[in-house]
């Protein structure tokens, strides 16, 4: 991907946005919880919420790569519109 | 009745909705196979949500939860929101930019193009149809298969269902009459709207199912505690969970681990690619990005805990809603709701069901005009509204097929989507090194594309054709044997094939790599 970071700031956020990624598809495998029944809130098995904590914590991350990670040139044009008279009368 | 009467009103909404985007039509084959890439943000994560949840997310997510607990949300709902979000930023939005400068409308046409290789895509035709085919028979029989069950009436009594004259189905609509109603109104709506129809019915209908899912989820909670408060139901059905089903305590680690590779599917679908180019700008991929983990943690979580509820025995559930899992949800929504709100969640059930059947639809009549049609004949020799006939009259002919095909035997959803996505992930290294590897060659794509699909064949079949739902390929290794999910073996053995084959081929073509990586 034709990534242009202007400072090494911005490298390095690079860097700690695929390394959250990471950090997630590790925490994702979770042997801690594997036989634990505790119930959250009373209700909720820990493992569900261990989950969807990590379904939270990757919208986070992907919020951050859009910030940090967006790759650069594919916002200079929208895409093109169809040439004119194109019409093929279909209905 | 009442429930028949809702479906059919739903239905008939479909239609009309089908029938508004349709006067938007503006004839050309561009604005009927991408809406003219007029898509925004919003539509764009409607549309493309409602295409990846299917019956598999709503109906196999909570028969699955009912048979394997909790450790299901684990297995393919956080890691989907992991892998789907991965895909949209690394691939989504570079095909995006590469169809918006080279005018591609499907897959085929980035990978002949890619790889300097016409055969690649007649190789490439049949392998994705017949991969898109198993996931809309998961859409077909679902649908037929809520509708009977919300429509029967009390086992041995078809005078309480909605139709007594069908007893054989205790009154029910049967499956095969459902599902060739549904599969007749969003042939429909995607004939006459085209993609713009699909993305206005896939927002529409994934509000319907989100909302109606909540609902869902609170009505049964609150029936089922007989409490107050949704806090006090919850704790009490809470306590009811199995131990088993509220731990993995009977799911193999090495087995959850590998179900990581499942959800790399969505990189391949072609009916995603197509949405994809739709979007009008490059940004509008953002709000997909984002929100998608939250999205199916909003559809997910409700539904596996109404699975492993039902596995507590606080419902009596009979024999055969117990020994077919895809109709636990549906018969939860039944027995423990109103005539009227039973008939509303039906349509949302069915709401996340077509929000995908029609994409896949749409993008198989869209491969066929302009990867063999238009591709063969000549770009010119179809005007417009041939070329949108003929995606048309490709469209009915699948639809057939698939019904046809939904006769038989049915499979579990889960299972059947599994073996689906799974020969979709084994493809997902084909269309990452075109991307991101200028070393790929035509033979390491060949290489690929064979060894995938030949992988896929032969573990399928050792899976009896999937009648073995827990069909897992072993591994000894150190004295301990670990299972692992045949996708595994598919996506390594495919990405070897295609490293190796291409570094001992001859590299691509100079004037190709510049035109796919101009900045190196």
């Amino acid at each position: 991907m034709t990534n242009g970071y202007s400072s090494p700031a911005e490298a390095a956020m690079r860097m700690v946005v695929w390394g959250l990624v990471l950090l997630l598809l590790v925490l994702h495998q979770d042997i801690w919880f594997w036989n634990d029944g505790t119930l959250v809130f009373g209700f909720m098995p820990i493992a569900l919420f261990f989950h969807a904590c990590i379904s939270i914590a990757a919208s986070v991350t992907w919020f951050m790569a859009t910030k940090f990670c967006w790759p650069t040139g594919v916002d200079d044009a929208l895409a093109p519109t169809p040439p004119a008279g194109e019409k093929g009368g279909a209905a | 009745m009442i429930q028949l009467i809702i479906i059919a009103c739903y239905l008939g909404l479909l239609l009309l909705l089908g029938m508004m985007a349709s006067r938007f039509f503006s004839g050309s084959k561009a604005d009927y196979q991408l809406a003219s890439h007029s898509i925004g943000p919003f539509l764009l994560l409607m549309s493309v949500f409602g295409t990846t949840m299917t019956a598999f997310a709503l109906v196999g997510s909570s028969g699955e939860a009912f048979k394997e607990g909790v450790g299901v949300y684990g297995m393919l709902a956080s890691s989907s929101g992991i892998i789907h979000s991965l895909c949209f930023f690394l691939i989504g939005i570079k095909m995006w930019d590469l169809g918006r400068r080279n005018g591609y409308s499907t897959q085929i046409q980035f990978f002949r193009d890619r790889l300097d290789s016409d055969k690649l895509g007649l190789l490439l035709f049949p392998i994705l149809v017949g991969l898109v085919i198993p996931y809309l028979l998961i859409g077909v029989l679902s649908s037929g298969t809520v509708i009977q069950v919300i429509t029967s009436g009390a086992p041995g009594q078809p005078e309480t269902g909605a139709l007594p004259y069908f007893t054989g189905t205790n009154g029910g609509l049967p499956r095969q009459i459902g599902s060739l109603v549904v599969c007749g109104v969003v042939l429909c709506y995607v004939f006459f709207g085209g993609m713009r129809g699909t993305a206005w019915a896939n927002a529409f209908q994934t509000i319907v199912f989100m909302v109606l899912g909540v609902v869902t989820f609170s009505v049964i909670a609150s029936k089922l505690g007989g409490q107050e408060g949704l806090l006090d139901n919850l704790r009490v059905l809470g306590e009811k969970i199995p131990e088993s089903k509220a731990t993995r305590s009977e799911m193999s680690q090495s087995k959850f681990l590998t179900y990581l590779l499942v959800p790399l599917s969505v990189g391949m679908f072609p009916h995603l690619f197509q949405h994809w180019l739709t979007a009008k700008s490059a940004k509008s991929f953002r709000l997909s990005v984002v929100a998608h983990p939250i999205f199916i943690m909003i559809v997910w979580v409700p539904c596996v805990l109404i699975g492993v509820w039902a596995a507590s025995g606080i419902v009596r559930l009979p024999p055969p809603i117990a020994a077919n899992p895809n109709s636990v949800l549906i018969f939860l929504v039944k027995s423990q709701t109103t005539a009227v709100l039973g008939g509303f969640l039906t349509a949302g059930v069915l709401a996340a069901i077509m929000s995908s059947l029609d994409s896949q639809f749409l993008c198989l009549g869209t491969m066929f005009s302009t990867d063999i049609v238009s591709h063969y004949a000549g770009k010119d020799r179809y005007d417009d509204r041939t070329q949108v006939f003929i995606t048309r009259a490709f469209i009915i002919g699948i639809v057939a097929i698939t019904y046809g095909l939904s006769l038989f035997e049915p499979r579990s959803v889960f299972t059947l989507g599994i073996w689906c996505f799974s020969g979709f992930s084994a493809l997902f290294p084909l269309v990452f090194a075109a991307i991101y590897w200028r070393g790929l060659t035509k033979a390491g794509a060949y290489a690929c594309v064979l060894t995938a699909i030949g992988v896929w064949v032969y573990l399928f079949r050792e899976s009896g054709y999937g009648a073995n739902g827990s069909y897992t390929v072993d591994l000894p290794l150190g004295g301990v044997t670990y299972e692992t999910m045949p996708v595994a073996t598919m996506v390594l053995a495919s990405t070897v094939a295609l490293v190796v084959v291409s570094l001992v081929t001859p590299k691509p073509k100079a004037e190709t790599l510049a035109k796919f990586f101009p900045t190196t």
